[in-house]
């Protein structure tokens, strides 16, 4: 590993490089000129030195100006750029591969969509979009791969998303980078890219009794989730056949849209947002199950929506 | 320098120093003067404390496993070293030791406008102060400086009540000390004394008070919500709770980066008086670098997101606080331009106040363009909560203020004791503190972008190089810190008797008598031309 740069698997991340050593240039364009009349004044100036010191002045609006716009518009681009790509990081492509993630301390638990679950370690396919839905059990964290020179903090009570496309396989760090109690430290684990056959193939030799969503369906059916919810049901709730992604009336008159943080918060807080029409009956599940199941459930609402619908933003 | 005791002058005998020599006559003092010794010393002996936890940090990275800490006894070295360092050495260090002693003098007064208030606002600094000491001798408190909740509020076991207790009780010092100084500028200014003639020291000390004011009751307010909840828990954090996490780093900043500005206004203050003393030239662009204390003052207070660019903010937001981050850095930039321009064609002394200020603006320019690579979206996403973050707040922190510490220490030193110290120690003691401090910080910066993060104990063994370096200049740092302490100690009781002005600098404080009389001026001064009118002395051209 090279000592001066960190390791790179990403295209996005010569991007980051990039940006940074032409930033560099600039600001010691801006920083030299400084550093360097600083020194010569002092030596050329000081006192017991014969130099010419007549016709000195002390305000000039035109120097004063452009000493403040000049810098300003040489890095103003630069910020412009930053924000572009920073914004593009919110938005991940239809097709990425959605992995859950599970943070608490001191651990990271990751659900692959065909139901794998791993802790600590993270593999992904190489040249295939990959979307973080995050969430933590107890503290914020904030997952960090510097290899793909990205981070996103990861809180209680809400999801929160980042996506990649790694190009070069290999094997990089997983970071906590949010400070979050005893053993911040050492809490990370591996960050594995694989060619996409060997993802397939390790995929294929985990073992799984269930897809994530099937293991939502097994966790519904166990939880008596359909007591309530089936259409058969005696008790008046709402049918959750088609509801994810759909736009949703609450009672209180505001319309949501059935995201994944929508329905997460009404099985963990389901008095907070509670559907028109219905009585607030329901109760919560926050201290039955943990957020890897409540993202399992998710899974399995998604199913049964027309197309599983991107997660909260 | 001959090793005798050298005898109290006529001027020493008349001075402040000499008003009562009880315990009683310091303690109860009201004379800002003495009140400003008072907190040299409190906030010298916070700084040792400060500096043992940063000691720590470093023995303990100097391999890539735990061994002289454990991981727990890391996170509370950090922790203290942070609190104590921000709140009981930096933000007073500057305003309550220097701003106290010098805004009257400079402005033709006999004292700040409340002198027993003066007094108050010191004895809540002692209190807070020994909360922070309770606090470790029961064991400290392992949550960062940075307090997040709902770690907290709802996990952490070490004893955040007490730290917060101290935290929040300091803070009332800091109001009383900027409420004073704003009515003191307005309402004490000698005759003659008007806007446009008040020393650079004086404005940026008066921008400094007014975020003082308005920023400290914001951090009061969030440290008695983690109060509620953790005691009570009354749920404004924690999601478990119906809380919201992010409410708190919101509060927390909105106090803690203006925070940044109370650290380095004052310092950026010391600084141009320096330059221009140094100098003996008046400053360049007097009325810019005035008004770009109040711009920093004013925009410092809506650039707060930048902290939470990964936090889960809205991006929009973000892009919002990343501009006006940039905002920011124009006025300092004003600054750094106009004090490089102040030495052309100057008559410069290169004496310890100069050194020091030429090792502020260097470090404070590569601490303030590393913030604006911080400030961009993309790379802040990188290298947020990495060591890049510890290495740029410790430039402009310790680079810059510490650094402006030293250099109005030594600066005003004469002033103060009426005794002079030895330059080529102070010149030894700027170069050593340079050299250290880079030594330490720069391959922090390597560090961060390479992956390092913040308050890692255990790291990869290839960053080991860099980490020892870091800890190789953290030893120079400590004893470049510690040899002021000898001289100038030395220099109380051996040093020859200071003249009233002996760096040949413009300002009503090097007009009365070193050390000065306990009511400062025996008439009250008028003044009648502009700040730093050297033009009224002939340049010297010595040989």
């Amino acid at each position: 590993m090279n000592p001066f740069w960190p390791e790179r698997a990403s295209v996005y991340a010569g991007h980051i490089d990039l940006l940074m050593w032409a930033f560099t240039g600039v600001v010691a364009l801006l920083a030299g000129p400084v550093f360097l009349l600083i020194l010569w004044f002092a030596i050329k100036y000081r006192r017991g030195q014969a130099a010419d010191r007549e016709h000195v002045i002390d305000q000039s609006m035109w120097i004063e100006v452009s000493w403040a716009v000049i810098p300003f518009v040489l890095t103003v681009g630069f910020f412009v750029y930053a924000a572009w790509i920073f914004v593009g990081l919110q938005r991940a492509p239809a097709d990425a591969l959605t992995i859950d993630v599970v943070a608490k301390q001191w651990m990271w638990k990751f659900q692959h969509p065909e139901g794998q679950r791993e802790i600590d370690d993270l593999h992904v396919p190489v040249d295939q979009p990959v979307k973080l839905v995050m969430t933590s059990q107890d503290v914020i964290h904030s997952l960090y791969l510097p290899a793909l020179r990205i981070k996103q903090d990861v809180l209680p009570g809400r999801y929160t998303s980042l996506w990649f496309k790694a190009d070069r396989p290999g094997t990089y760090r997983v970071i906590c980078s949010q400070f979050c109690g005893l053993d911040h430290s050492v809490m990370g684990g591996r960050f594995i890219v694989m060619r996409q056959a060997d993802y397939a193939r390790w995929l294929a030799t985990s073992q799984v009794d269930a897809s994530l969503a099937g293991q939502g369906k097994a966790l519904y059916a166990r939880l008596g989730c359909g007591g309530c919810h089936d259409a058969r049901s005696a008790v008046r709730a709402p049918s959750l056949v088609g509801l994810a992604g759909q736009a949703t009336p609450l009672q209180d008159g505001r319309v949501v849209t059935a995201d994944a943080q929508y329905l997460r918060d009404s099985v963990m807080a389901p008095n907070r947002d509670v559907a028109a029409g219905y009585p607030a009956a329901m109760p919560t599940y926050a201290n039955l199950i943990g957020e890897d199941q409540v993202t399992a459930l998710v899974a399995y609402l998604q199913s049964l929506a027309p197309a599983r619908s991107g997660a909260a933003s | 320098m001959s090793p005798v005791h050298r005898p109290e002058t006529v001027e020493e005998q008349q001075s402040y120093l000499r008003a009562g020599h009880s315990l009683r006559s310091w303690l109860f003092s009201t004379d800002h003067k003495r009140i400003a010794l008072l907190y040299l010393i409190s906030i010298s002996a916070f700084f040792f404390v400060g500096a043992l936890a940063a000691a720590a940090i470093r023995l303990e990275l100097v391999t890539p496993q735990t061994d002289f800490l454990t991981r727990e006894g890391y996170n509370r070295a950090f922790t203290i070293h942070g609190i104590v360092m921000v709140w009981f050495f930096l933000i007073p260090s500057i305003p309550a030791v220097f701003g106290n002693f010098l805004i009257p003098l400079m402005i033709g007064a006999k004292d700040l406008a409340f002198p027993k208030l003066n007094l108050l606002s010191w004895y809540i600094y002692v209190l807070g102060g020994i909360f922070v000491l309770y606090t470790l001798a029961v064991g400290g408190v392992d949550t960062g400086w940075t307090l997040y909740t709902p770690l907290s509020t709802q996990f952490a076991n070490g004893h955040v009540l007490t730290i917060a207790a101290a935290i929040f009780i300091v803070g009332f010092s800091s109001i009383l000390t900027g409420l004073n100084f704003i009515v003191t500028i307005h309402t004490l200014r000698a005759p003659g004394m008007t806007w446009g003639r008040l020393p650079l020291f004086v404005w940026s000390h008066y921008a400094t008070s007014v975020i003082l004011v308005l920023a400290t009751p914001v951090l009061a307010l969030a440290l008695v919500l983690i109060a509620a909840e953790r005691l009570f828990g009354l749920g404004v954090f924690d999601p478990k709770l119906g809380g919201d996490p992010l409410l708190f780093q919101n509060l927390f900043w909105f106090y803690s980066h203006p925070a940044v500005y109370i650290m380095v206004l004052p310092a950026m203050g010391v600084v141009s008086e320096l330059v221009t003393a140094a100098a003996h030239k008046r400053i360049f662009g007097y009325v810019f670098v005035a008004a770009s204390s109040i711009a920093i003052a004013g925009v410092g207070f809506v650039v707060w997101g930048h902290h939470m660019f990964v936090a889960g903010q809205s991006p929009y937001a973000s892009v919002v606080f990343s501009f006006l981050s940039l905002v920011v850095a124009v006025p300092s930039a004003i600054k750094v331009y106009n004090w490089t321009a102040t030495l052309y064609k100057g008559d410069i002394s290169l004496d310890p106040p100069f050194l020091f200020a030429m090792g502020f603006i260097g470090l404070f320019v590569i601490g303030g363009l590393t913030g604006l690579m911080l400030a961009m979206l993309a790379v802040d996403a990188h290298v947020h909560d990495t060591t890049f973050v510890v290495a740029h707040f410790h430039y402009i922190m310790v680079g810059g203020a510490v650094t402006a510490f030293f250099g109005a220490l030594h600066f005003w030193w004469p002033k103060i004791t009426g005794r002079m110290y030895n330059l080529v120690w102070g010149r030894i003691a700027a170069a050593l503190i340079f050299l250290g401090f880079n030594l330490t910080f720069f391959p922090q910066f390597v560090l961060g972008y390479l992956g390092m993060p913040r308050r890692y104990p255990v790291y990869p063994p290839q960053f080991q190089w860099l980490h020892d370096l870091s800890s190789a200049g953290a030893s120079i740092l400590g004893v470049a810190y510690a040899l002021p302490l000898v001289y100038l100690v030395w220099s109380l009781r051996r040093g020859p008797p200071a003249p009233a002005n002996p760096w040949e600098a413009f300002g009503l404080e090097w007009t009365v008598p070193s050390p000065p009389p306990k009511h400062n001026f025996d008439t009250p001064p008028v003044v009648t031309g502009p700040a730093y009118d050297y033009r009224l002395k002939t340049v010297r051209k010595r040989r």
